[in-house]
């Protein structure tokens, strides 16, 4: 068993009431910053720590609190990035749920750190029954003296208000989620200025994700120093990630960065392997705008080196032969799977959920989700294929908001990795489109 | 101050000036097209994604390259930046693509279309555009919808600038439309069916780079590139009163606000001078209105671009020619 951090307590009854988590030891790192450490001293932990944002990108979080500006006269806001809406993405939603004061305990500590007296948690709008949990969480934590005015007499004083969003995965991107929660249409912002400097209502913002704020408690009750022993090199601490798909047991885990992938997916511990017994085909690994892989090149890089769950080896490969470990929502796929098929309903959510505002991402999205769906229902053709990677990369790099990115690239790479299965579309119609028919090898493209 | 290399040429512009506007202070060709961009608006811009260009050095006291293209709009400059534009293959590429993106789901109905001639699409698409097509879909289209007696909308041809949604938060005192829905199905719209009518609401028609809101008085009237315009002036109680006239014979066909070489309204005019004052009588004329763009309407009153003669003195003969440059006229 490796280290817990986040869910040590997941399965402890009442874990989700103050009095259970504080049993627990909970709300330690909220005594300890307040009472006993400058906001500095919180930030330097956290810089120490190396953890790096659990939201996607991995920007370390340190590093990102050091940047916020400190204008006199204007306040500083913490916003609690909980719009988690990526598929194959569902952490978030289990931490909250299970344990909400881990969420709420960050949200002090940070905060306190970061000198904001109003912070904000921005929940996905379909989770409004976990809306209502941290809600709960809130009420008890106000009666308890761990908000408000006055914080266990510390002087320092804090609201935390939960607000849900609309249901649009857009504003899951910070930008578009502090124009949503000004009440405003979520489209992300033009940057520059980030959010450090102009953020929430014009004032400087930091804005974390769930898992990124709820890892702090532990860094300041063990040090920054402690925690960066966890993983390996640049990759430190644990990691929440969601396993779905044609495994045996799906489900949300928290390893230490650093565990062999092959651990990961096989173990009984973990995944417990492929499903049915049959053959592990292909994988995207941090959630469905990261790369995806076959089998082989996912277990192992290019060059045979094995992998393990950290940031960099993961992206080992670049863009060729690698993925990125993303948000942690790894899906995997066993030989049954059309890599097609599945290109096309990633490509569909894109483009339903694309803000609309940048042209090439707009129109592109579209665009992609319109030709995979010919090639997918047999009425493709062989320049079809290149087309599509060609759309792809026009809409690469060139849009407001990363969206355009995580839109094209899951497409870009089915095309690398598959192409074979996209030319069995154009070539063999009739077999392709028929009831549950997967493409099997090159034997299938030879033949007829 | 901030000095930047633009295209190979020296500009020096105060610091927080956009890309696009320290190359709009050097001129000609080697300015990039802006479809959302207008600089009276607050906010615009960052949209359309034709302004791409490419930051080859960040700044003097940071040299490293921006990894990605940036929108010259939006992106304001550092001492020491050095920026491609038309220098940049990688641009070009990239701008042939957005324009694609921005024409695909476009009716190209220009041959009925009341913007033809005038049309900031049309211009992009000529210069930076293919002649065929590689899109095999269904072209988009978007319910009809009356937003009252003198604005036309015609959401099919709309690039989704924000230009109009920003001129009706910041020249109208209220706003009564707005984008609607999401990705590809965004519209603009009045939510519930609502007329758009207030003293400025006609400036819309102005700011829109396409023929998505037209002059409902001036529809099917005639084409722009038949009429003559003239700048005119009436003493206005509500605005400058300062417009162009779109003549044919004696009568006044259109009036509009009068732009600046780069299709900017330099003063917005009330509904009353736009939609009610159609005779000349109305009207102190003021002498044939220069249309400086290389649209068609310009093909009576060519002139070439032309760039700030301070800057283009120092150039060497070999650049000057090469991007096509010519004092502008004093
Ligand atoms: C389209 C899009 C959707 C995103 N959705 C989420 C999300 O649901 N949750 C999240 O934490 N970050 C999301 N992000 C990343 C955020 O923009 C931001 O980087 C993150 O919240 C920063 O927190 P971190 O540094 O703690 O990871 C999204 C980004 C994009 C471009
Ligand atoms: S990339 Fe897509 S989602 Fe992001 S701002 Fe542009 S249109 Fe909106
Ligand atoms: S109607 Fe015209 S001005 Fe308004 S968003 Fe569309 S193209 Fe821009
Ligand atoms: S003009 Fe710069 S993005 Fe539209």
């Amino acid at each position: 068993m490796g280290l817990k951090i986040l869910t040590e307590h997941i399965n402890v009854p009442g874990i989700d009431t103050l009095e259970t988590y504080r049993k627990m030891g909970g709300y330690r790192s909220v005594e300890k910053a307040l009472k006993t450490m400058t906001p500095e001293e919180v930030v330097e932990e956290v810089k120490k720590s190396g953890l790096r944002g659990r939201g996607g990108a991995g920007f370390p979080t340190g590093l990102k609190w050091s940047f916020l500006a400190k204008p006199e006269g204007k306040p500083r806001y913490l916003v609690c990035n909980a719009d988690e809406s990526e598929p194959g993405t569902f952490k978030d939603r289990v931490l909250m749920e299970k344990i909400p004061h881990a969420l709420i305990e960050g949200m002090i500590t940070s905060s306190y750190a970061l000198g904001a007296r109003t912070s904000y948690i921005y929940i996905r709008g379909e989770l409004m029954f976990v809306l209502r949990i941290l809600e709960k969480a809130i009420a008890e934590c106000y009666a308890a003296g761990l908000l408000g005015e006055n914080i266990l007499g510390s002087g320092y004083s804090l609201d935390l208000h939960v607000h849900p969003g609309g249901g649009a995965y857009i504003c899951g991107e910070e930008t578009a989620l502090l124009e949503s929660l000004e009440g405003k249409r979520g489209n992300p912002r033009n940057k520059p200025p980030f959010p450090a400097v102009w953020g929430l209502y014009g004032c400087p913002t930091v804005v974390n994700n769930v898992e990124s704020i709820a890892s702090v408690p532990w860094i300041v009750n063990n040090t920054g120093d402690e925690y960066a022993k966890i993983g390996v090199g640049r990759s430190t601490g644990t990691k929440l990630i969601s396993a779905s798909g044609h495994i045996n047991n799906p489900g949300v885990y928290e390893i230490e960065l650093g565990l062999p992938v092959e651990e990961f997916l096989f173990s009984d511990e973990y995944c417990g392997g492929i499903w049915k017994g049959r053959k592990f085909k292909a994988i995207v690994a941090g959630g469905s705008s990261v790369p995806i892989l076959t089998g082989e090149l996912f277990l192992k890089t290019a060059e045979g080196t094995p992998r393990v769950m950290t940031y960099e080896s993961l992206s080992e490969g670049g863009f060729v032969s690698g993925t990125m470990l993303g948000s942690g929502g790894f899906i995997v796929m066993d030989d049954t799977t059309c890599i097609v098929r599945n290109t096309w309903n990633f490509s569909r959510f894109y483009h339903h959920e694309s803000c609309g505002q940048c042209s090439p991402c707009r129109e592109g999205t579209g665009w992609m989700e319109k030709i995979l769906h010919r090639l997918e229902h047999g009425h493709g053709n062989m320049h079809d294929i290149d087309l599509l990677v060609n759309v792809s990369k026009q809409i690469e790099g060139n849009t407001i908001c990363p969206l355009g990115d995580a839109a094209a690239w899951p497409v870009a790479s089915a095309v690398r990795h598959f192409r074979d299965e996209f030319e069995w579309h154009v070539k063999h119609p009739e077999k392709a489109t028929a009831p549950g028919a997967v493409y099997s090898g090159a034997e299938d493209l030879a033949f007829a | 101050m901030a000095k930047i290399t633009f295209d190979g040429i020296e500009v020096e512009v105060p610091d927080g000036t956009t890309i696009l506007n320290a190359a709009r202070k050097i001129g000609g060709k080697v300015v990039p097209p802006a479809m959302c961009y207008y600089t009276p608006l607050k906010g615009s811009g960052g949209k359309c994604r034709v302004c791409l260009v490419k930051v080859t050095q960040g700044s003097a006291k940071d040299p490293r390259p921006m990894p990605k293209l940036v929108a010259s709009c939006v992106t304001p400059v550092q001492d020491g930046m050095v920026v491609e534009n038309t220098l940049s293959p990688q641009v070009l590429e990239a701008r042939k693509g957005v324009v694609e993106m921005l024409l695909i789901n476009h009716p190209l109905d220009c041959p009925v279309c009341d913007q033809a001639g005038e049309c900031d699409l049309q211009n992009l698409s000529y210069e930076h555009g293919t002649s065929g097509t590689r899109y095999e879909e269904e072209r988009r289209t978007f319910d009809r919808q009356d937003i009252g007696p003198l604005i036309q909308l015609h959401m099919n041809r709309c690039i989704l600038c924000y230009r109009c949604v920003y001129t009706a938060d910041q020249i109208t005192d209220k706003r009564v439309h707005g984008v609607l829905g999401r990705g590809d199905a965004a519209e603009i719209g009045t939510y519930i069916e609502n007329v758009i009518d207030n003293d400025f609401s006609g400036n819309v028609i102005d700011v829109c780079p396409v023929g998505a809101l037209t002059d409902k008085t001036f529809r099917f009237k005639n084409r722009v590139w038949f009429t003559k315009p003239v700048d005119a002036h009436r003493d206005c109680p509500k605005c400058s009163g300062k417009v162009v006239l779109w003549n044919r014979g004696s009568d006044v066909l259109r009036v509009t606000a009068r732009k600046n070489e780069y299709g900017e309204v330099v003063e917005f005019i009330c509904n009353e001078c736009r939609f009610e004052k159609k005779e000349m009588s109305d009207w102190t004329i003021e002498g044939p209105r220069h249309i400086a763009r290389a649209s068609v309407i310009s093909a009576n009153h060519y002139e070439l671009p032309v760039v700030n003669p301070q800057i283009i003195a120092d150039l060497p003969e070999s650049t000057t020619k090469e991007l096509h440059l010519i004092p502008r006229p004093i």
